[in-house]
């Protein structure tokens, strides 16, 4: 998303938008799905979703979105209004997904410039006749007349409410108000009920006059009319069609003809803002209901933020202001760039030789005060291009329904530590692997439910899709309990194919699963909508080594296959401990630092080849001094001299000896410069990081340290 | 957008012949001008394990981290202490940036008359002199700065023997 023209702000805003909305809808729709009922929230939801797409695509002259999800907002609006018997969800999710797939295409196709030519009749037309359908089956056709029929009885009441009651207008607003659910067309006078207090006192003069048109007998709105509060009398009388259309000469609104006034009321119902003009004639001012738009749009983007915080929060009453914008990555480097500037500059002024052994308290209480606000602008900056998983995680619900439902499994998609926040043009780049990965395990992992209640398996199949951070990656592991991977059948496939490149008999397991990753090779003979074209798992490997991480699969036959994506955290955040090692730092990620203490001589173990280890609670660790691994001149030699850092990882731990401890920072992890790394890859070093004073230190790759050990 | 049109030409016509002339030692060098982006002071570099002794390191350009490599021990001439002289020249070439340690920066001249190299019988001499530029009777070894980065092979062959 952020590398299209950014001269089209409108454009790029309507995208932006409107993709937020549609992942937004994708979810409430298979929130619904998954309870197979749709909840009033939700049809409110989906309602003003498609209210802003349609508004915003009009605006933006997108005809056919906006055609589209004007046909998803009437038949959301029939559902809001009628509430029908729900047994036809499952249907009607297909049905709103196929829109919403038809509109994500469209955007697709304007952000690439392309013509936005996609051909929605179709689509409209299936929602048109399902809508038909609804209205047929509910048996409330009577209930619906006054949708369809405009005119049935008319009658006029005046109102006098008992003296001394006080707020009339309010009153004569409520009566209206509680109308509205009997009544199609409403006309009233004093017409400024709310605005004008001159109204109370006509009110009381002449009474409260109301022309109404609506499908309930003359009994009926007179006795709605008859349960108003304070109601002192009621004159009530059915009238004709002249009458009623010559009404007061006043402001008319008219419930039935337009979900816009309608959505509106009831809108400013929930910020309680309780406004006299809030019931304007629809399409009566083409400012007006864009404004409305505007104002929906504000009040997307608010509901956006809360639900992130409070998923399951009832969030209308929130004012609308606009607090979320969007910004190229572009000027996030740059920002990042400057503030490292910033702060190498703040360490030259602070610690300048000219200061030496001047005494300035003031000096130095302002220079902390610099000091502490450059910190947080470091971190702030750097946590601006962090993003969590959790979208990419969320839209694999979706893959995993609509596949389910073609490939008739019973899936079950459990996701954990989406919280895990990975930088921005990382996820991008991993949105894609991952996709294909979690569409593997639906085609090929989990088995049909009749298989699979065979091998004496839950009938449900279950995907876990997990992240965390691992030292110096982020783990994104793709977990299924299927049938797993048949090693034989890969080596035969392998052996047809002319991959194998080495004796059969010394290959390990994981080599025989790796053999799957290479270009040309798909174990599946039916190739399937989905998967096993055989382009597959090659183009996902390349893919996640392109970021520089890699793939590992484990597997046991007809327990599952496990899929593990190592993304290096290149700009990741990690807590990190510093070390100093003669002039030289070091990092090591926070998370896997079990102790550090000091030792003495006496408790060093050495072997016969001059590995030194140490004995702690019982347990035997190999120590690593860090000088003599990367060959760093240091005086710190004696091992009581320096501290001892116990780290692990996969259950592997060992101790690393440095001079001293430095302290603990948030770091950026960086990966080394390319010219660097195309010399070799450097044992024992992930990346590199800036410390505060400008200075580099390198990051240690606890995992390989282990290995190397 | 035409103006645009005509800068960008101007400024590759301005850079087209140009040269900074860096000196190591008593010899000076020069690097085509369009490579460089910067010249700095020496910096904090940090150093690198498992690296060839040229590469000193890496160091911290405004948030970039660049490595940097002593031009002098590219050359296998003697280490040399840095002093206020000494400078890294950042040169930005098939999509990185390296910082060149110098002995000291000269000039930026313009050369127009250049030469090509006398064949030498000697094996790995020069090989990262692509020319030989002429100011007056003065002489410029002209360096190619993709094979400075790039030449490793014969290196490797030396590590292993």
């Amino acid at each position: 998303m952020t590398d299209f023209n950014t001269n089209d702000t409108m454009v790029e805003m309507f995208l932006f938008e409107t993709a937020q909305l549609l992942e937004q809808l994708e979810q409430v729709i298979l929130s619904s799905d998954m309870n197979n009922y749709y909840s009033e929230e939700n049809i409110n939801e989906v309602f003003r979703i498609m209210h802003t797409i349609k508004g915003s695509s009009a605006m933006m002259m997108y005809n056919e979105i906006s055609v589209l999800s004007h046909a998803i907002e009437d038949l959301f609006f029939y559902l809001r209004e009628e509430n029908p018997e729900q047994n036809f969800c499952s249907s009607l999710n297909d049905l709103i997904l196929d829109c919403v797939d038809f509109i994500k295409v469209e955007l697709e196709k304007i952000r690439n410039h392309d013509d936005v030519d996609g051909d929605a009749t179709n689509l409209v037309n299936k929602i048109k006749d399902f809508l038909s359908e609804l209205k047929k089956n509910s048996g409330s056709n009577v209930s619906n007349e006054h949708y369809e029929v405009e005119k049935v009885n008319l009658f006029k009441a005046v109102i006098f409410f008992e003296e001394g009651c006080e707020m009339e207008n309010i009153r004569a607003y409520s009566v209206i108000h509680n109308l509205k659910k009997v009544a199609s067309k409403v006309i009233y006078y004093p017409q400024n009920i709310l605005d004008d207090d001159g109204s109370v006192e006509v009110i009381r003069r002449e009474g409260f006059k109301i022309h109404l048109k609506t499908d309930k007998t003359k009994d009926e709105v007179y006795n709605h009319l008859m349960d108003t509060v304070f109601l002192r009398e009621l004159e009530f009388a059915e009238i004709d069609e002249e009458t009623f259309s010559e009404g007061f000469d006043k402001e008319v609104f008219d419930y039935s003809s337009s979900e816009i006034s309608l959505q509106d009321a009831n809108y400013e119902e929930e910020n309680n803002n309780q406004e006299g003009n809030i019931l304007h004639k629809p399409d009566e001012n083409v400012k007006d209901s864009q404004e409305e738009e505007k104002l929906h749009t504000d009040m997307r983007k608010i509901n956006l933020e809360e639900e992130k915080k409070q998923p399951n929060a009832e969030n209308h009453n929130v004012m609308p202001t606009q607090n979320i914008i969007s910004v190229s990555v572009a000027k996030l480097d740059k920002l990042m760039d400057l503030v490292g500037e910033l702060v190498i500059a703040e360490a030259m002024v602070l610690q300048n030789p000219d200061l030496e052994g001047l005494e300035l308290d003031n000096f130095q209480k302002s220079a902390r005060q610099l000091s502490k606000i450059t910190d947080e602008i470091q971190d702030m900056v750097m946590s601006v291009r962090m993003i969590p998983l959790s979208a990419t995680f969320q839209r694999m619900n979706r893959i995993v329904r609509d596949m389910c439902r073609k490939l008739n499994k019973e899936i079950q998609l459990e996701i954990k530590g989406e919280e895990t926040e990975v930088d921005k043009n990382i996820i991008e780049r991993i949105t894609d692997p991952l996709m294909h990965l979690v569409r593997n395990a639906v085609d090929h992992g989990i088995e049909t439910a009749d298989e699979r209640q065979l091998k004496g398996k839950p009938k449900h199949g279950t995907i876990t899709l997990e992240a965390k951070n691992v030292s110096s990656d982020v783990h994104i592991i793709v977990r299924d309990d299927g049938r797993g991977l048949d090693k034989n059948k890969i080596l035969r496939k392998a052996r047809q194919n002319g991959l194998i490149t080495m004796d059969e008999a010394d290959m390990s397991d994981s080599e025989i699963y790796k053999l799957v990753l290479l270009p040309g090779f798909s174990t599946n003979e039916n190739v399937t909508e989905f998967s096993g074209r055989g382009v597959g798992m090659d183009v996902v490997a390349k893919n996640i080594e392109s970021i520089g991480g890699s793939i590992s699969i484990q597997s046991e036959e007809n327990k599952g296959t496990q899929m593990t994506l190592k993304i290096p955290l290149t700009l990741a955040i990690i807590d990190g401990m510093n070390l100093k090692v003669g002039k030289s730092t070091f990092t090591i990620p926070t998370i896997t630092i079990k102790e550090s203490f000091r030792t003495n001589k006496e408790s060093i173990i050495v072997d016969p080849d001059g590995n030194e280890m140490i004995m702690v609670r019982g347990e035997c660790y190999p120590i690593i001094r860090l000088n003599e691994f990367f060959k760093v001149e240091t005086d710190v030699t004696d091992i009581s001299d320096g501290i001892i850092t116990m780290v692990s990882q996969d259950g592997n731990a060992i101790c690393v000896f440095a001079d001293r401890l430095l302290g603990q920072q948030q770091v950026v992890v960086k990966s080394l410069p390319e010219y660097i790394k195309r010399f070799k890859h450097i044992k024992g070093i992930a990346g590199c990081t800036l410390l505060g004073d400008g200075s580099i230190s390198l990051i240690l790759d606890i995992a390989s340290l282990i290995h190397i050990k | 957008m035409t103006d645009i049109e005509i800068n960008v030409m101007e400024e590759e016509d301005t850079q087209k012949g140009r040269y900074l002339i860096f000196s190591i030692d008593s010899e000076s060098y020069g690097i085509e001008i369009q490579y460089v982006t910067e010249i700095i002071g020496i910096q904090t570099i940090t150093e690198v394990p498992e690296l060839p002794d040229y590469i000193k390191g890496i160091t911290n350009l405004r948030g970039k981290i660049i490595p940097v490599m002593d031009v002098r021990l590219r050359f296998r001439k003697e280490a040399k202490e840095y002093n206020d002289r000494t400078c890294i020249i950042v040169i930005d070439i098939m999509g990185m940036s390296v910082g060149l340690i110098v002995d000291g920066v000269t000039e930026v001249v313009t050369i127009t008359d250049i030469s090509q190299l006398p064949q030498m019988n000697q094996r790995n001499q020069n090989r990262y002199v692509k020319n030989i530029g002429k100011i007056g009777n003065e002489v410029r070894l002209l360096l190619d700065c993709e094979k400075l980065l790039t030449d490793e092979d014969i290196d490797n062959l030396n590590e292993v023997m």
